[in-house]
């Protein structure tokens, strides 16, 4: 069986997955908790899982070793976060230091792929947060406290909503009506906000580029 | 008021300014990377979106390429047997064929890890910019350049343009001063600093290694050290470069010759950090406090000297309880106890952090005449190609084998889970490699995080020791 991919299909599609996401200035919803510091990229995607050469398909393998006993996808893991069906959201809620680790962006794939279009944590490693931030996946950054209030808002109440605002940098608990803002620069808001990504900027200045080469050569 | 003083430049300003393209405002700057290494697991989407894209490659010759992470590590001369991890290797010959890109693949005299053949070849040099789809990127640091790891988005970004968009981290200095103790080597630093700091404790930072202690390593040692600064959360780590560096890097394939040496040495000798500079954080530490290290738990940070106790309930902070308890459940061991004497399954020496000829020196220096204790499984894996024809040449190999350990060929091997060579479910590895994170190995695989000569004890006494023990 063959799959004939044609490009220009291709382009399109992705340039729309781009504009809608674009379109997201809120994202509002319940929210799925993980209460652990340090979550590794190997815990949200294993390497054994790493050898395709295409960006799908890796959300049914997102934090694998954690959902299925003795990687086995009949046993899952039933008090754990994704397979409790308590649970549910477009928005991953975990612990300090989130993506430490090895710098494979497949982490952010898989947690996209899953349907998650937002990560809050109070710390998050850097090049995890390069990462998803290059596949509309916002990582929301908030201080210790409001981490530990929106735990509480989830455990008393699983479906407890979240409002993640992008357009106005702040996170607010639905229920309580607490909120704090967070940062993001405002180069990357402008590209999350409408589409854009890097590559398109890196290629609109590429006789800054030549030019940089020539005078350092 | 008056106006602030400029103060002097580190060595992370110098690279970094020289390396601007354009400043965006309230945004980042366009970073230029002189040399961009890439490997067969966090490469094909990229290519994928330059087809999709209907580009080439802009600077071919700046990217250098190998498959290290999907390699088998015995019979690399038969064909890949998984069939995902030949197809990914496959993807990367085509696409290094296509783009004119130079591929030291399977087969190759120069193939290897990608961090071990860098610097090996002479391809990384002082002042460079260098990215890799790889975190262990820092490694490169260790010549006194800017070396980071990129996700695949990045990774695409570079072979488009061979520039980066990137905002500028912080900078800590972490001095390590004073003589080390017997048996301490560059890998008991580095797991004593990340302890000390946490696995986050450098996070948003570039960090420069410096003091006499550094001073004093071979590059090797250096390596192993900038290497793992990933595993405290920097975005790079960096050592500036002396007569060590300059001696290492003169004479090899791709380091510059003739007149171009001397003009750039004249340049690389400008690499430090001025008197004057200031840093967002520094550390000091004496050399003196460091023993031999070894993990306990399922990250970095977790780690103490060889002979201490793993830390009890009550000394850990009551929100990082949950955390720690499950990472000494999975490990199978309890708070307070010993680690000195636990038994281990296997011995893994290898990977980026220490598959280097100076490694392999070590281990063989330090069991010759001796053998491998029973039931334990002893894998050797050098870096590359070239480690491994050194190791041959100096009559390692022969050493080794006599004391029953399995010299394999390069690749990454067993660190990481991903190819054949993986640590089975609930057995225990002292491993040179640089993670201990739950599955890092295989799954279910516990990891003893140590240095090689540290390994090398407990490959003969089938248990975590005390190297001092061994040593006069």
């Amino acid at each position: 069986m063959s799959v004939i991919i044609n490009a220009e299909d291709e382009k399109k599609k992705s340039l729309t997955t781009a504009k809608f996401q674009s379109e997201r200035k809120v994202i509002q919803s319940a929210a799925v908790p993980i209460e652990l510091e340090n979550i590794d990229t190997d815990q949200i995607i294993p390497a054994r899982f790493l050898k395709a050469t295409t960006r799908d398909g890796f959300g049914k393998n997102l934090f694998r070793d954690w959902r299925f006993e003795n990687d086995d996808e009949n046993k899952p893991v039933k008090d754990f976060a994704l397979n409790n069906k308590i649970y549910s959201g477009k928005i991953l809620v975990a612990g300090k230091n989130f993506g430490c680790g090895s710098s494979r962006e497949h982490a952010a794939w898989a947690i996209k792929d899953y349907g998650f279009d937002a990560v809050v944590s109070s710390f998050f490693a850097d090049i995890f947060k390069n990462n998803a931030l290059n596949n509309f996946l916002l990582p929301v950054q908030i201080s210790d406290e409001f981490l530990q209030k929106i735990f509480k808002a989830i455990k008393e109440d699983t479906n407890a909503e979240i409002e993640i605002n992008l357009e106005a940098q702040y996170i607010k608990i639905l229920a309580t009506g607490e909120q704090e803002g967070f940062e993001i620069n405002k180069y990357k808001k402008t590209c999350l906000l409408n589409g854009y990504d890097d590559i398109d900027y890196l290629l609109n200045i590429k006789d800054k580029i030549e030019a940089f080469e020539k005078a350092t050569a | 008021m008056s106006v602030q003083n400029k103060s002097g430049l580190t060595l992370f300003d110098k690279i970094w300014e020289k390396h601007i393209v354009q400043k965006i405002e309230d945004g980042p700057s366009v970073l230029y990377i002189d040399t961009h290494f890439i490997h067969e697991v966090t490469s094909p989407q990229a290519f994928t979106g330059l087809n999709k894209r209907g580009i080439k490659v802009f600077r071919p010759k700046q990217v250098v390429a190998t498959a290290d992470h999907n390699v088998p590590t015995l019979n690399q001369h038969l064909p890949i047997k998984e069939e995902l991890s030949r197809l990914q290797v496959e993807a990367l010959i085509k696409n290094c064929a296509e783009h004119g890109i130079e591929l030291y693949g399977l087969g190759h005299p120069y193939q290897g890890i990608v961090h071990v053949i860098g610097p090996e070849l002479g391809v990384t040099q002082p002042g460079m910019t260098m990215v890799c789809g790889d975190s262990h990127t820092s490694t490169h640091g260790a010549f006194g350049s800017i070396a980071f790891g990129i996700g695949t988005s990045e990774v695409e970004m570079v072979l488009a343009t061979q520039c980066l968009l990137q905002s500028k981290p912080k900078l800590m200095r972490i001095n390590v001063e004073g003589e080390l103790n017997k048996g301490v080597v560059s890998k008991d630093i580095i797991l004593y600093i990340i302890s000390l700091i946490s696995a986050s404790g450098a996070t948003g930072y570039a960090v420069e290694f410096a003091g006499s202690a550094i001073r004093s390593l071979s590059m090797e040692a250096r390596m192993t050290i900038c290497n793992m600064s990933i595993e405290m959360g920097a975005r790079c780590g960096l050592i500036a470069p002396d007569e060590t560096t300059f001696n290492y890097v003169n004479g090899r394939q791709f380091a510059p010759k003739g007149e171009e040496w001397n003009k750039k040495l004249a340049e690389w000798k400008t690499l430090f950090t001025d008197a004057d500079a200031v840093f967002d954080k520094e550390i000091h530490i004496n050399a003196k406090d460091i023993e031999p290290m070894i993990t306990y738990g399922t990250n970095p940070g977790m780690g103490i000297g060889v002979t201490k106790n793993i830390p009890a309930l009550n000394e850990v902070d009551a929100k990082e309880k949950p955390y720690y308890e499950k990472s000494l459940q999975y490990m199978g061991l309890e708070a307070g106890s010993l680690m000195k004497g636990k038994k281990v399954d296997y011995v893994f020496i290898g990977s980026c952090t220490n598959s280097r000829i100076e490694d392999l020196r070590m281990v063989a220096d330090f069991v010759k005449g001796k053998k491998k204790a029973d039931g334990v499984e002893v894998w050797i894996v050098p870096g590359s190609k070239q480690v491994e024809a050194q190791a041959q040449k100096e009559g390692i190999d022969k050493v080794l084998a006599d004391a029953g350990f399995m010299l394999r060929q390069p690749g990454c091997s067993a660190c990481l889970g991903m190819n054949e060579d993986k640590i089975p479910a609930g057995k225990y590895c002292i491993s040179t490699s640089n993670r201990n994170f739950e599955g890092r190995q295989g799954p279910n695989a516990r990891t003893f995080l140590a240095s090689p000569l540290t390994a090398a004890v407990a490959a003969i006494t089938g248990e975590v020791g005390d190297v001092r023990e061994y040593l006069n």
